[in-house]
């Protein structure tokens, strides 16, 4: 793919307007991007996705895996001709105390998702959307909007200023351009993760012994606890057709109340007994980091301003209660683009015209999910030693006992158990871990 | 630091000969923790004790952004690489 100045004066001239116009710029190659770019060119409107990788995909980290509805609403046969890794069959709930686990898991043939490689994924996304007319220019930052009197009018990018009648701001977790508009303020550390991915080789009916799947089939496993004991953070475990793809993530403000290094607590988390083994004698084929949103509902920036929208991670999309990020990225892209092609058709780009891409979210499960979960980093930070430290290791603990064979008559063991509880801690702090997980599910179930 | 400079060897970069990271080394001077030389999952920065100031391998950059967010004064200038140069992920 030629780069820069040559793609972007194609663009132009493609569209015939007048020069270095068009009628909508998405910046950001990901799935928020893509997703809203290709909704437009199917309108029959015209689209440039600016992406400042060497191509889509090159620049992103995920997990992970994507969602297969939310997938088929933007590409309804990708399961034909998408590269996919492995459809998730099994998926595995591991709390890990220091040395020891419980593993609950759930099995389902039908599967939801699919691991995917992103250098792979995103790229045949983008050369779907080019296929459908979208006008892809690669290798270019996005360094500015062009701002008249608070509408937003264009993009400055390394080469040239661009104008378009609607800029829509799909530049992920760290998007410079939200703050710019003033639609987003600074990112807090409360609000992001940090995580650090190994990627690990091996072969292909190891996984399948290992993970006790077919070929194509994947697990997918979510890990508490382990290095991350009493600190907010998760680790994940996915497989993908000839390597797994483990790592954690861990709010910022954990790393830097506590002094940790990231990379750190991802070997503690290879070395644990219950991990180590399912990724023995691998081979590292790459080490990544990125940025996770989660400051959920509370945090969702402006989602829209005149001839502006902001979508995906860059409007702190992420479901963290379920690991949803890329569905989420998708279909606010979609719903970007709807509005974007209603927008034109009335050439009306105002707040007020652009305000229905809010509606159109409020009325989908993206803001419905985030608002059910609004309540849920508050809640556990409040009482992270306990919800994600204490707990966990009480669980193990009860296994502990409940297996073990020692002549040690049941009920007394049964006894010294409870006792525990009271021991360990005490019981206005046990009422309160109480109030608070039954505070926590009334927010999730009712409001 | 582990073995941060293995893991990193799997990285595919191209680097740039300036840096897109630019401290302000004053503020690093009266910086007390030093956030950044800890939480940057690729130890891009250092702090030398002598020249008293912040040592950016820029070259390693992950380009997440968590230096960014974690700085004590707020003042690191932090813009992404050139769209023909920085990390290259093969996975992601």
């Amino acid at each position: 793919m030629k780069r820069g100045k040559d793609d972007i004066e194609n663009a132009y001239n493609i569209g015939a307007k007048k020069e270095n116009k068009t009628r909508v710029i998405v910046a950001g190659g990901g799935p928020a991007g893509i997703s809203c770019a290709v909704t437009i060119a199917r309108a029959g409107k015209e689209v440039v996705l600016i992406e400042r990788g060497k191509f889509c995909g090159s620049k992103n980290v995920f997990g992970g895996a994507i969602y297969t509805q939310p997938t088929r609403e933007i590409f309804p046969d990708f399961e034909q001709s998408a590269p996919l890794e492995r459809k998730n069959i099994e998926h595995k709930y591991a709390l890990l105390g220091e040395d020891d686990a419980t593993v609950i898991s759930y099995k389902n043939q039908k599967g939801g998702s699919y691991t995917v490689i992103r250098s792979k994924f995103d790229r045949w996304m983008a050369e779907q959307a080019k296929k459908e007319g979208v006008i892809l220019v690669e290798e270019t930052v996005v360094k500015d909007l062009i701002l008249e009197n608070g509408c937003v009018k264009g993009v400055r990018t390394e080469l040239e200023d661009y104008y378009a009648d609607i800029v829509v701001l799909a530049d992920g977790v760290n998007s410079l351009l939200a703050k710019q508009t003033g639609l987003r303020g600074d990112l807090k550390c409360e609000d992001i993760a940090l995580s650090v991915k190994e990627v690990i080789k091996l072969p292909p009916e190891i996984i399948n012994e290992r993970f006790h799947v077919k070929q194509d089939e994947g697990c997918v496993y979510e890990i508490f606890g382990g290095p991350m004991l009493g600190l907010l953070g998760l680790g994940f475990l996915y497989t993908n057709k000839n390597s797994v793809s483990i790592g954690l993530g861990i709010t910022l403000s954990e790393l830097v109340k506590h002094g940790l290094r990231p990379y750190d607590l991802l070997d503690k988390l290879k070395e644990h007994p219950q991990i180590a083994p399912l990724i023995k004698d691998g081979e590292r084929i790459e080490y990544s980091a990125h940025l996770i949103p989660e400051g959920g509902y509370k945090k969702i920036p402006a989602l829209y301003g005149a001839g502006v929208m902001v979508c995906g991670d860059a409007a702190m999309f992420v479901n963290n209660m379920h690991w949803e990020g890329t569905n989420l990225a998708m279909i606010s892209g979609k719903l970007a683009g709807e509005t974007a092609v209603i927008a034109i058709g009335r050439e009306d780009f105002s707040a007020q015209s652009l305000s229905r891409y809010q509606e159109l979210l409020e009325e989908s499960f993206i803001i419905k999910d985030l608002r059910t979960y609004k309540d849920l980093m508050g809640s556990i930070e409040a009482r992270v030693t306990e919800f994600l430290g204490y707990y966990p290791k009480k669980i193990n603990s009860f296994f502990e006992m409940f297996t073990s064979v020692d002549s040690i008559p049941k009920r007394q063991k049964y006894h010294k158990f409870i006792k525990s509880f009271f021991t360990d801690r005490k019981i206005s702090e046990i009422f309160k871990d109480g109030w608070s997980a039954i505070k926590l599910l009334w927010s999730i179930l009712v409001k | 630091m582990s073995d941060l400079e293995d893991k990193l060897y799997t990285v595919k970069y191209t680097s740039d000969t300036v840096s897109h990271l630019e401290p302000v080394q004053e503020c690093c001077r009266i910086c007390k923790s030093k956030i950044c030389t800890i939480v940057c999952p690729a130890g891009v920065y250092e702090w030398d004790e002598n020249t008293r100031k912040l040592i950016v391998n820029y070259e390693n950059c992950l380009e997440c952004g968590a230096c960014r967010i974690v700085c004590e004064t707020q003042s690191l200038g932090w813009q992404y690489p050139k769209g023909t140069k920085g990390v290259m992920f093969k996975q992601g």
